[in-house]
């Protein structure tokens, strides 16, 4: 048994704007005061602290093939972050790759109690679930990629939705994924033949279907199993001059369906095909404002270090062509592909400028704060550990404004971020940072205080300097454990991955089956991940 | 050029015996990393304070005071009288100061310093002077392999600095260089100056296969004997650098005795490699 007690909460779900109130845990749960025996529980005075709901990271790649692949190629990181061993805890390193452990470590030690990794084709789920069991401290859930699943567009070619629905239900079930995933929907297939996807009309060489179809099938399929998180998007173009007009289109395609854009900041650049990028913030949050389906994070810039890693393998591939340099492409037999890149954002570079620019302008110019929330999507524009600088530039205007001044003169030239006076408190914070993605995500009992919900919360120590009180929150507890006390991790615990399941005709299996014969390096019998051959784990219910 | 410490270097020359020694207590085979054997972190610190400077024996955290005796306090000009080949990274990342080992050392000595100077009177192991920043290590015997070459995974090795060693070097010598001199007068290995961005190598000794490889821009230059080139490296002409005679004599400045004068000679000039950007150039020596 656990009390909280004196603490300014911030608990945006249930409408707690700072209020001084006391929180009692009991079994892992927060629960109603008269439940607790005080003579036997632990007090946590937090007489003039913040508490706050643990945080969640709604889209991180934490774990998994691409992740390994990124810890491989770039032993440089491993020296950028070293850890020892300690009494409690093992050796790790790497700051945009972190080895498994650290990874728990460094998000437990920032507040965070729930991250969602962002994407594994379901081929390689096994690997990431695997190392989802070796993260520490936090929860976590994956998400499938599905976009360019070579089943799925047969049986959208062939006008076979509910084949598709029944498919996609066990897929799922099979990765124990959490969400669906849809990266480039069509780019990866084609880029298989070398080329791409530019319109939501384009063919997807080899099926004669669109990544409009795609998207649109897979967001009614979406809709139609109930799963807990809608379509977590990916959309087309990323990183290119002038892709905030298909980023828009695929919003309002998505709307009726409901749909995460992620790393939007990505998706939101102005100018002509081919040159420079432009920030068009304005327009990207405009079409946020107006559609009530949407959501996005943001993938913010954080100068310095990144490995960027996606399914997008024709983006890794511009990048790499761009910058040079480390790359590594992949292919994913009849479920995706993907690749990997190492490169530096740099504050004098006017490219890397406006891209800063622009996720910060986003985050301002979003009216709702529940529908944009915060991400580096680690690591490709930068490590998870840059979050609390990017809430004292949210929070704190001047030092924004010096931030800014330190840009590429041609980054800053029409820049829209100085006129924006907007500085969020610490109730919006909370809510991009664990209200917004929780909910979002369809945790019901994650991201909130409220009687029921997991014991995961944070108590920060109020700083005018935001970036350090988010940086070294003086509590953290998980499950009702104290897991960091005074700045210093003193508990190790394993987290659970959250999966879903949800139902499908089983006569699908026998297609599959066949599918499997036809197309796959491995057997059915070894595809699907049993919930016995992984670490602990919650089934969350689609309803 | 990099920067040579004046502190233990006048010291050196004015006979004051001040420095910090440290030998080891017992010999032993297992690893150890010793990065705290840095000038920077002894010239404060009292004999307690470096007593209690963290080590790694093994995989064991210990203090430095356990496995070596310390004879002096708060100086930068550090000298270690034992064979020290199993000890890894002293003078890593140190910025000024001295360091004097009268025995082998083993690997990463001198990884990633920044100034100062670090004299190794016997052989060094593997990756001497890996990321070196600046300063001056000095190895009077043989060096390892990727002597002066770049961290595992990073583009850009050397950046400023000088590494002169007496001996032989093994292979990948210079690998990724950036900036700086590094001069063998003995052999080299293969692969010397292997994707190097600028910067100069010289050997003295016999250069051995595929020198250059990948190299973007930077000099090779070769007074003894050499293997044949990459098929990637163009002959252009016989040349009279000056830049070399001026390299020479900084060299010799800082105390190399060669045996015969090198300056004012003429040099075949390869460029390449054609498949990076081509814009290096090796030198071979034309024997008259």
């Amino acid at each position: 048994m656990l009390g909280i007690t004196g603490g300014k909460v911030f608990d945006p779900i249930n409408g707690i704007d700072g209020r001084l109130m006391d929180i009692w845990i009991k079994d892992g749960k927060v629960v109603p005061e008269e439940m607790i025996d005080k003579s036997e529980a632990q007090i946590i005075d937090a007489s003039g602290k913040v508490v706050m709901p643990g945080g969640v990271d709604i889209h991180s790649h934490i774990a998994g093939a691409k992740v390994n692949s990124g810890r491989k190629m770039c032993p440089e990181d491993s020296l950028r972050l070293l850890r020892p061993r300690s009494q409690i805890t093992r050796s790790g390193s790497g700051l945009t790759v972190p080895s498994t452990h650290l990874t728990g470590y460094l998000y437990s030690e920032m507040g965070y109690t729930t991250v969602m990794e962002a994407a594994a084709a379901p081929l390689v789920a096994r690997h990431t679930h695997e190392e989802l069991e070796d993260i520490p401290n936090i929860d976590k859930g994956v998400f499938i990629t599905m976009g360019n699943n070579h089943f799925i567009m047969k049986c959208i070619r062939d006008g076979e939705l509910g084949k598709a629905k029944d498919y996609v239900a066990w897929l799922v079930g099979a990765a124990k994924g959490f969400a669906i995933k849809i990266v480039n929907p069509g780019g990866v297939e084609n880029w298989k033949y070398g080329k791409n996807v530019q319109n939501l009309d384009d063919e997807v060489i080899g099926f004669g279907v669109t990544p409009r179809q795609i998207l649109t099938t897979l967001g009614q399929i979406n809709k139609d199993l109930k799963l807990p998180h809608p379509l977590h998007i990916h959309g087309l173009r990323l990183g290119q001059a002038g892709n905030v007009d298909i980023t828009i289109e695929t919003m309002e395609l998505m709307n009726e369906f409901n749909g995460h854009f992620c790393h939007v900041q990505f998706m939101s650049y102005g100018g002509e095909r081919g040159s420079l990028p432009q920030s068009a913030s304005k327009k990207i949050a405009q079409a946020i404002n107006e559609k009530s389906g949407v959501s996005v994070d943001v993938g913010q810039i954080v100068f310095g270090p990144a490995t960027t890693m996606t399914s997008d393998g024709p983006a890794q591939f511009s990048l790499h062509q761009r910058i040079g340099g480390k790359w590594i492409n992949d292919d994913l037999e009849s479920e995706s592909g993907g690749g990997l890149a190492p490169l530096t954002f740099k504050r004098n570079n006017p490219l890397h400028g406006t891209m800063w620019l622009t996720g910060l302008e986003i985050f301002l110019l979003v009216d709702d704060p529940w529908k944009v929330f915060l991400t580096t999507d680690h690591p490709n524009a930068g490590p998870f550990l840059g979050y609390p600088q990017v809430i004292r530039l949210l929070m704190d205007r001047d030092y924004r404004t010096r931030e800014f001044e330190r840009l590429h003169t041609k980054a800053k030239k029409n820049a829209l971020l100085p006129e924006l006076k907007r500085e969020y408190t610490l109730y919006e914070i909370a809510i991009i940072t664990r209200g917004g993605p929780a909910r979002r995500l369809g945790l019901k009992n994650k991201g909130h205080l409220g009687i029921g919900a997991d014991a995961d919360l944070t108590v920060y120590l109020p700083d005018d300097d935001k970036e350090e009180m988010f940086s070294h929150p003086a509590w953290v507890v998980k499950d009702g454990e104290i897991v960091v006390k005074d700045g210093h991790l003193v508990r190790e615990q394993p987290g659970r991955t959250m999966y879903v399941s949800p139902n499908y005709d089983p006569q699908i299996e026998e297609d599959i089956k066949a599918h499997f014969k036809e197309s796959y390096t491995i057997s059915f019998e070894n595809y699907s991940i049993r919930s016995e051959h992984m670490g602990p784990n919650e089934k969350i219910s689609c309803d | 050029m990099g920067c040579v410490s004046c502190v233990g270097f006048n010291q050196e020359i004015a006979g004051i015996k001040d420095d910090i020694v440290l030998r080891l207590k017992e010999p032993t085979t297992i690893p150890i990393e010793a990065e705290s054997i840095c000038p920077d972190l002894f010239v404060k610190r009292s004999y307690r304070e470096i007593y209690d400077l963290p080590v790694y024996y093994g995989r064991r955290k210990m203090r430095l005071g356990e496995l070596f005796s310390i004879d002096g306090e708060k100086s930068d000009f550090i000298t270690i009288e034992d064979d020290v080949s199993n000890v890894k990274k002293i003078g890593s990342k140190m910025t000024s100061g001295k360091i004097v080992v009268h025995g082998d050392v083993g690997r990463h000595v001198g990884a990633s310093m920044a100034g100062g100077e670090i004299v190794i009177r016997g052989n060094a192991a593997d990756k001497a002077g890996i990321n070196m920043q600046g300063g001056l290590l000095w190895i009077k015997g043989n060096a390892g392999h990727q002597t002066g070459s770049a961290l595992p995974g990073e583009n850009k090795g050397v950046n400023h600095g000088v590494i002169i060693v007496e001996g032989n070097a093994g292979l990948e010598l210079g690998a990724c260089m950036r900036r700086g001199i590094i001069a063998v007068l003995g052999d080299v290995g293969d692969f010397a100056g292997a994707r190097m961005i600028a910067g100069s190598i010289l050997v003295f000794g016999h250069l051995a296969k595929r020198a250059g490889a990948g190299m973007k821009r930077g000099s090779i230059i070769s007074f003894g004997s050499s293997e044949p080139l990459l098929p990637t490296y163009r002959y252009e002409a016989i040349v009279q650098p000056v830049f070399i005679g001026i390299l020479l004599k900084y060299l010799k400045e800082l105390g190399i005795v060669f045996e015969s004068d090198m300056t004012g000679k003429s040099y075949e000039r390869y460029s390449g490699d054609i498949n990076a950007l081509g814009k290096g150039e090796i030198f071979i020596h034309v024997k008259s």
